[in-house]
């Protein structure tokens, strides 16, 4: 039997010309300065004297087609029909007329879109899929974030925090949400729960193996089955196994408990991009609203708020005060898990005489 | 009108408070969709019991190995059926956003048009990995979604072992800090790995991210296998207009605490105007009648902090380009590690320089493909190799700008020192 005519795929990657705003394609790569008259409200002005204004609006994300729509609308009616995203998904519309900011922002917030997210203030949170579409998700994503801008809401609207905020979550350690200000991300706290008759067909087993970053993982013969085990020992519980081997079931609606890290800097402003740093964990996974969670992440950012200077982010602040002083102003216990030993670890211990009393 | 809704008591809590929710949008795709109707009852299993109850599988459309990713529902009844039977299957289509992710308002109503025919109705602006996400389809739809998505002009993104979806930031576009063309870049590079992208053979993943400078607003460094991050070479560019306007507006106080002792490097000084210094690496501008801040461009890093404090007052210089690092990734396996300078500064300014670009990173991608172990990204293949050997590999020379500081052990066998200096001293004399 023939084999039905399939249409071959256009493989190209497009440019983005024909998407741009009509006052960004005309002054590309020549813009001078900007400022922000408002929260959530960007001013460009160019070399040759053209200005454009941008209004930032927070989205769920997750879009159903009739939210896409409303968006398309409003760009229509004040935004030459363009948009564009950030990389926290907050939507953009660029308008070329002072006199449309005020209606668009108006527009927006009648609708449920909230304008801001720029400058210092703290953005939507990078996420990832969790419960709605991911494979491997020890929590959700959408409905965390949901939860947690609900009670951010207003530092989202207004440019109050000494810098931008950036946050994100992950639902597995993984860290698919990425390195931020403060990073709420799953940490399993005990080993994997091992479905013997289900390895052999499953998973590739040397593979598997080879993932494990502590060599916790041999193979081994359960009930004349060839399988794999762990040594509980060693294991670190950090879920690299299960992805590879779904039979090694890392999940758990106890034992996976959600951590919280700070400090994460992306940008070279100031000190070198720094990774975050664990500071609380064994958080429970609470289901819709996590307002253990949103405690802590609330506590962080207000003793942030109150304590840092201008232009110090997350880490900045830390990196004058200490890291003895976060954890008396945050109220944070100090626990002995804080303390690395991952190879380098001493790199992360104080080797001076520098202490702040 | 699609069936009765599942009860969702857990769910029906996020419709509450101000942000956006993606809640309310799903139940309202509901009422025409029986799919999300068991989405959302799919959903709601998952908040009870907290766990997932996706598996992967093998989803694709012809001619691609990759950029589907396939979901099948693990929620079971006791005869292996489906609970959730119009939702068995929630696949999603990965596809390439244009650079920066600009769009007009056509592109994205077909594309709801086509999502709402063949698919859920939910589309997520984006992935962690720059990707349209078009979340939920059955696997029979797939292609039929895809082939219409494709005929607009868009293609499918990456996914496995393959080179990555990239991403980059508004630049150019809107942005007086762009020291390059970061959608040219993107374009570029990825036209040359489209096959790479959508055939997945290399050991494992491999990104690109493209930051107009040292802002980094595509978090690069820490996440890209090869970060191409603008910077300028010459002196920092200033205007006294703006400069004079900035400190009229914000005073000493702020001039001080805020721009001059923030400087990483010392860089900055406030001066009196008739004090500063003439030489042919200072950059001055006045900030009113009597004082001006000098820079000293040898000192600077291009860190960006005082040009994102005095927008425009002061601003990258003239001859542009950018610093690549090579090497960012999270803690698989062997914890997080940040990309390193292989590339001090790479001129991009005519499109030629943009092909030496797409050529260095076709040698990076080849070294990666040929030298990776399985499932390692090429951050940890330094790691297990050292730098100066896949420099070697890619044949880039060494540089002081590509360490913190010198070696601090004497781990290291060096009876090849003289030759190494004769090979450097001619070097240099070639270039002089």
């Amino acid at each position: 039997m023939a084999q039905p005519q399939m249409r071959k795929p256009v493989e190209y990657f497009l440019d983005n010309k024909k998407f741009l705003h009509p006052k960004l394609a005309a002054n590309y790569g020549n813009w001078k300065y900007h400022d922000r008259p408002r929260p959530g409200v960007l001013h460009h002005v160019s070399k040759t004297g053209d200005e454009v204004w941008t209004v930032r609006a927070g989205t769920q994300r997750q879009m159903d087609v009739y939210t896409i729509r409303k968006l398309c609308d409003i760009a229509d009616q004040f935004a030459e029909g363009r948009v564009r995203f950030t990389i926290r998904s907050n939507i953009e519309f660029i308008v070329s007329d002072e006199k449309k900011v005020a209606p668009l922002i108006e527009e927006l917030e009648k609708n449920g879109f909230p304008v801001g997210g720029t400058g210092n203030s703290v953005s939507m949170v990078a996420h990832t899929q969790g419960w709605l579409h991911c494979d491997i998700p020890g929590t959700d994503a959408s409905g965390v974030v949901k939860a947690m801008m609900d009670e951010l809401y207003e530092e989202f609207k207004n440019e109050e925090m000494p810098n931008r905020v950036r946050l994100s979550t992950s639902c597995c350690e993984i860290n698919c949400g990425g390195q931020a200000d403060i990073a709420v991300v799953i940490q399993h706290t005990k080993p994997p729960k091992i479905n013997h008759d289900l390895v052999a067909n499953v998973c590739e087993r040397p593979a598997v193996v080879a993932r494990c970053p502590v060599a916790a993982i041999r193979p081994a013969l359960v009930n004349g089955k060839p399988t794999l085990e762990v040594d509980e020992k060693k294991c670190v519980c950090c879920g690299a196994c299960y992805p590879p081997c779904p039979p090694m079931q890392i999940n758990d609606p106890e034992h996976s408990k959600l951590a919280i890290w700070v400090g994460g800097k992306n940008s070279n402003a100031r000190s070198k991009p720094t990774f975050h740093k664990m500071v609380a964990a064994g958080l429970p996974n609470n289901p819709p609203r996590w307002p253990e969670v949103n405690a802590v992440v609330k506590k962080i950012l207000m003793t942030y708020k109150q304590d840092a200077r201008p232009w110090e982010r997350m880490a900045d602040w830390i990196d004058r005060i200490g890291w003895p002083r976060f954890f008396e102003k945050t109220g944070l216990p100090f626990t002995k898990y804080m303390i690395d030993d991952w190879r380098g670890s001493r790199y992360n211990l104080n080797a001076s005489a520098h202490i702040r009393f | 009108m699609a069936k009765q809704l599942h009860p969702t008591p857990m769910l029906d809590q996020l419709e509450t408070g101000p942000w956006p929710s993606f809640v309310t949008g799903l139940k309202r795709l509901a009422k025409d969709k029986d799919y999300v109707v068991d989405l959302l009852g799919h959903l709601e299993h998952s908040y009870e019991t907290r766990k997932g109850y996706w598996k992967g599988g093998t989803v694709g459309v012809f001619g691609y190995g990759g950029g589907v990713i396939p979901r099948f529902t693990e929620i079971k009844d006791e005869n292996g059926e489906p609970v959730f039977k119009d939702a068995a299957e929630f696949h999603t289509l990965r596809i390439m956003p244009p650079p920066g992710m600009h769009y007009d308002t056509d592109t994205l109503r077909k594309f709801c048009d086509i999502w709402e025919k063949y698919g859920s109705g939910l589309i997520a602006f984006h992935g962690q990995s720059g990707d349209i996400m078009f979340q939920g389809c059955t696997t029979e739809n797939v292609q039929k979604a895809w082939d219409e998505i494709n005929e607009m002009g868009f293609d499918m993104g990456g996914a496995g072992p393959a080179v990555r979806t990239a991403m980059s930031c508004v630049g150019a576009a809107r942005c007086e800090q762009s020291c390059y063309d970061e959608a040219l870049a993107h374009h570029k590079i990825i036209n040359q790995f489209l096959d790479d992208i959508h055939r997945p053979a290399l050991p494992y993943k491999f990104k690109f991210k493209f930051s107009g400078c040292g802002n980094d607003c595509m978090n690069s460094i820490q996440r890209a296998d090869m970060a191409v991050i603008g910077t300028w070479r010459d002196n920092m560019s200033t205007d006294e207009e703006l400069a004079k306007k900035w400190f009229a507006k914000h005073g000493i106080n702020e001039l001080i605490n805020d721009v001059i002792n923030m400087c990483p490097t010392r860089a900055i000084q406030l001066k009196d105007t008739k004090d500063v210094r003439k030489d042919a690496h200072i950059s001055s501008v006045a900030i009113n009648d009597s004082q001006s801040l000098e820079i000293d461009n040898k000192d600077c890093v291009r860190c960006m902090h005082c040009i994102n404090v005095m927008t425009g007052a002061l601003a990258p210089g003239q001859d542009k380009g950018a610093t690549i690092l090579v090497g960012g990734h999270s803690h698989l396996k062997i914890g997080a590690t940040m990309g390193t300078v292989i590339i001090p500064f790479m001129s991009l300014k005519k499109e030629e320089d943009y092909d030496q670009l797409v050529d260095l990173a076709q040698r990076i991608v080849d070294f990666f493909a040929e030298n990776a172990l399985e499932h390692e990204r090429i951050g940890e293949t330094i790691e297990r190799i050292g730098l100066v050997n896949f420099l070697e590999g890619i044949e880039v020379d060494i540089d002081p700008n590509m360490v913190n500081n010198p070696r601090m052990n004497p781990y290291v066998r060096t009876d090849g020192w003289d030759e190494e200096v004769a090979k450097i001293n001619a070097k240099k004399k070639a270039a002089a």
